[in-house]
């Protein structure tokens, strides 16, 4: 057995009054695995992944990268381990192309930081190709904005797959898409576990997340309530777990009030 | 052959999609070049008239291509007119204290790059609009200028036909050395802009911060960047104005403020970050310096320029507009 | 549309939660920035009086700045609405110049002042309209619109008037001139219209429609659109607002100067001063929020200090400079309030 390649223990993260996250342990495993997470708007499954892509710092918690515990987590150190992700909201720069998008921040340069745009158009090509977006319309100098929400997804996708991620993070990619597209994205993760990628896709959908995942983790108001390997249940199973969880949590709501008033 | 050929056309046509901000520009310079050629051939057509405009094209120039960086990073620079003064009077006082006039243009270039920095770290640490930030701070150097050189001019006529004047605004073959200097910091600027790292990592920083921070951009360090440029850029100018002007007075540089800002507007950069034209920038100095000479000669009162400032100002940006909507 | 949901609920809450407080704390808070450079203000005074009691405590040196400092506050206090909006002017000054040659020429010709007044106010006004069409219907960015419309009047003032000063000084004493810049007992005029203008434009920002819908449009223009504002039309008044009080300001440095006189590339001096105190004030340039009392208070601060810097012996020359380092530290102190 392997080291696990991330494992975050006892992680905490407040906003103010809002407690987003409390003592939740998480990890990957060290072969490449698909995990899905699912939880309700607001659960802190943003602040979970960007804790892990060290946007955000933990008020407390242990990061370990195979088995190593990191100090100062942070975005760059996280990118260096082979994290790599796509986020839901405003990733890519409307007005820049394609290519400039997908090497944002890692320009691919020569001598004095000049940028090999040709190299750069090549290779953006070559992984909107391999992505199997094969659209006519647009050229890897075009600019983001012209593209459909598929697409733009592809674009942050070909980013991570051109940086060859250990572990790769998508927050809610299917939630614009058309049926499709998102199947499109989902063979797409899949392939990427072959070639030794993990990842965590975020979703809403719990028939996505059960399609694509060799395991399944629910964030409820910050805790991990749940966590199952998909060998073991099935989406039948699943729904009617995640329905417990929503009454539960409507019962606690409903405790709430009780009290106050 | 005939594959070569539709190659050919969809260069052409790339050329023209990448940089139609820029042509648009181009096509607001020509017919106003044309107006005035039809109105008063003679002055237009003499090199005279050329050697005039070239005298304060060179200014627009090296300042409305450095904004452009200010500019596409979702930021704006009001300070560049009191840099210019400072970075003026910081060449005199080395002038005056005896020293070699090239150790002040070093000089001069330091306190402009400083102040920059300065500009930067208000805006990137302390997280101040740059909008008021630097309106503040042109107040403060104006205000420094005016207590230290209690109101007084300086004038360096001496320097005439020295070899330093004659360095950064004599002329070589009769072709006036400060459009030689004008002509290399747009090279470095588009070089800057369009080829090196600098470039693509500011429009990204314009174009989305978050996700820029998100993807492990310095922001701080390429806005700041972005402000030591403009303050080098406005020590340059300073260089040539003091020259230019044979003087050096303690409002120097106060009227460039929104004439340099237009310069960069009329070439095509907008004010909401992201994209922008070097050459753009350029074209628009020129537009500037154009109507600054031409009014006259076409027989117009000079004080009516400003209006026609204005009118071309906003022509071009109606231009501009309907050119957007039409892609 | 769920994001458009939680920024409403969000919204909501908001209001809720500021509706929730009442009286003092509600007020102070509501008010905290504007509160902040009334202290530092009464702080200054303080100095002032106490480095040089003579000359503060004196009458004489509040008559020259009440007489000055209203044209300021007039502009400065519709800015507020601008800007609040998101969008800037920074041809307000020119437009108070071409409004006042309006008034110049036209009084001069004989008519009876009041009209020319009108006349004036309605230029500017129907420059502040031309400004917000390029703005709303042609879709220019605010900053550049009007930095061409500056150039463009301030050409035309200059070429129109072909910068001969027109003097004004035939109507002291008349009725006009008495209600608009004259004086009850010692007291200039000037400020009491300087303060009808501030209860004006306070009643429009906190408890007209007009006030709450600019908030909304600048605080999010989109969800602004969707809950009906007819964002184009609060735009443009906030553009004409401007307009009005250019003309009206006209009119008043006219009449306080007693001569139009159009200087040839007109320096941005006051353009700088007045923006500086809508920003010193406590309205920032993110938009959705801004104070009018503050930018009041602000114009006030600025005003006083420059008159504080040469009554405390030093020369005019540090005026610019006191100047910058209030706005700097100003913005810095809102920095700390907000991340408080
Ligand atoms: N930057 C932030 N500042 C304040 N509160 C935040 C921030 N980010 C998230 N939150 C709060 O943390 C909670 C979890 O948010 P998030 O992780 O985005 O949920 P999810 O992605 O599961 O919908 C929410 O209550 C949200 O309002
Ligand atoms: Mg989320």
């Amino acid at each position: 057995m392997k080291n696990k390649f991330l494992e975050l223990k006892n992680i905490s993260k407040s906003f103010g009054k809002v407690s987003a996250l409390e003592r939740v342990n998480f990890y990957i495993k060290g072969e490449p695995e698909i995990v899905g997470l699912i939880g309700d708007n607001g659960a802190g499954k943003s602040t979970l992944i960007k804790i892990i892509s060290g946007i955000h710092t933990p008020d407390c918690g242990e990061i370990y990268i195979n088995g190593k515990r990191m100090e100062n987590w942070s975005v760059v150190k996280s990118r260096a381990s082979g994290v790599e992700t796509v986020y839901q909201d405003r990733a890519l720069a409307m007005q820049q192309t394609l290519a400039r998008n997908i090497f944002m921040g890692r320009e691919l340069t020569s001598i004095f930081g000049f940028v090999k745009s040709k190299l750069q158009f090549a290779e953006a090509d070559r992984l909107m190709r391999t992505i199997g977006f094969t659209s006519k319309v647009f050229a890897s100098d075009s600019a983001v904005v012209n593209l459909s929400g598929g697409e733009r997804q592809g674009v942050a996708i070909a980013r991570a797959l051109y940086f060859k991620a250990n572990l790769m993070i998508l927050d809610e990619p299917t939630t614009a898409l058309s049926l499709t597209e998102a199947q499109k994205i989902f063979d797409f993760i899949r392939q990427a576990r072959k070639g030794g990628s993990s990842c965590i896709f975020i979703t809403h959908n719990i028939y996505h997340a059960y399609d694509v995942s060799d395991r399944c983790v629910v964030l409820d108001r910050g805790k991990i309530v749940m966590e199952t390997d998909r060998e073991h249940t099935t989406v039948e199973q699943l729904v009617k777990d995640m329905q417990k969880i929503a009454q539960n949590n409507g019962k606690v709501r409903e405790g709430i009030n009780n009290a106050r008033s | 052959m005939a594959g070569h050929r539709i190659y050919m056309i969809t260069s052409i046509s790339r050329f023209i999609e990448k940089n139609r901000r820029a042509l648009i520009a181009l096509l607001v310079l020509s017919v106003m070049m044309i107006i005035f050629l039809i109105i008063n051939p003679q002055v237009f057509l003499n090199p005279l008239m050329y050697k005039a405009i070239f005298k304060t094209l060179s200014m627009f120039i090296i300042l409305a291509s450095a904004m452009v960086f200010v500019i596409v990073s979702g930021e704006i620079d009001l300070s560049f007119g009191s840099i210019v003064g400072l970075a003026g009077w910081t060449l005199v006082l080395t002038l005056e204290s005896g020293l070699s006039p090239y150790l002040g243009v070093l000089f001069a270039l330091i306190v402009g790059a400083f102040i920059g920095f300065i500009n930067g770290i208000i805006i990137t640490r302390l997280g101040i609009s740059s909008l008021v930030s630097t309106i503040g701070m042109s107040f403060l150097i104006r205000g420094l200028i005016y207590i230290g050189t209690k109101g007084m001019g300086t004038s360096v006529v001496y320097l005439a036909g020295t070899p330093f004047y004659n360095a950064f605004i004599g002329s070589i073959w009769g072709f006036p050395v400060n459009m030689l200097w004008a002509l290399g910091f747009v090279v470095l600027s588009v070089l800057l802009f369009d080829y090196h790292i600098f470039g693509a990592q500011i429009s990204c920083v314009g174009d989305n911060l978050e996700s820029s921070l998100e993807m492990g951009i310095n922001v701080a360090t390429i806005k700041t960047l972005a402000f030591v440029y403009v303050g080098i850029a406005s020590a340059i100018v300073a260089v040539q104005f003091t020259l230019t002007n044979q003087i050096f007075y303690p409002g120097s540089g106060d009227g460039l403020l929104l004439i340099v800002l237009a310069a960069v507007f009329i070439g095509g950069t907008p004010g909401w970050g992201g994209i922008g034209t070097i050459m753009g920038s350029v074209i628009g100095a020129c537009i500037i310096s154009v109507i600054n000479s031409g009014i006259i000669a076409a027989g117009v009162s000079y004080l009516f320029k400003e209006f026609f400032y204005g009118l071309i100002i906003i022509l071009a940006l109606i231009g501009h507009k309907l050119n957007e909507k039409r892609c | 549309m769920p994001d458009l949901k939680k920024k409403q609920n969000n919204l909501d809450r908001n209001q809720e939660f500021r509706r929730s407080r009442r009286g003092i704390t509600k007020f102070l808070d509501n008010n905290r920035r504007a509160l902040s450079v009334f202290i530092v203000f009464i702080i200054l005074m303080l100095l002032f009086i106490i480095k040089n009691p003579k000359i503060f405590l004196n009458r004489e040196i509040y008559e020259a700045i009440f007489r000055s400092l209203p044209i300021r506050i007039v502009l400065a206090l519709p800015l507020v609405f601008v800007i609040v909006s998101k969008e800037i002017d920074l041809s307000f000054v020119s437009n108070m110049t071409f409004s006042l040659w309006i008034f110049a020429a036209t009084v001069k010709a004989g008519w009876d002042p009041f009209l020319c007044m009108l006349l004036a106010i309605l230029a500017g006004a129907l420059i502040g309209l031309i400004n917000g069409m390029l703005v709303v219907r042609i879709g220019l960015q605010s900053i550049m619109a009007t930095i061409g419309m500056k150039f463009l009047l301030t050409g035309l003032v200059a070429g129109g008037s072909n910068i001969m000063p027109i003097p004004l000084t035939f109507l002291v004493d008349t009725p006009f001139y008495n209600t608009f810049a004259g004086k009850i007992g010692n007291f200039p005029v000037q400020m009491i219209w300087a303060v009808v203008a501030l209860v004006i434009a306070m009643l429009l920002f906190n408890y007209h429609k007009f006030g709450s819908d600019i908030s909304c449009v600048g605080d999010n223009l989109e969800s602004s659109r969707e809950m009906g504002i007819n964002v184009s039309t609060v735009k443009t008044l906030a553009f004409v607002y401007v307009g009005i009080a250019c003309g009206f300001a006209g009119v008043l440095s006219g009449l306080t100067y007693l001569s139009f006189y159009p200087k040839p590339g007109s320096p941005d001096e006051l353009m700088l001063a007045v923006l500086a105190s809508v920003f010193i004030g406590g309205t920032p340039t993110t938009g959705g929020v801004g104070t009018i009392f503050g930018a009041f208070i602000g114009a006030c601060t600025i005003r006083f200090v420059e008159t504080g810097i040469i009554e405390a012996g030093l020369t005019g020359f540090w005026t610019q400079f006191f100047e910058g380092l209030i706005i700097l530290l100003a913005l810095t102190s809102h920095k700390f309030h907000k991340s408080r």
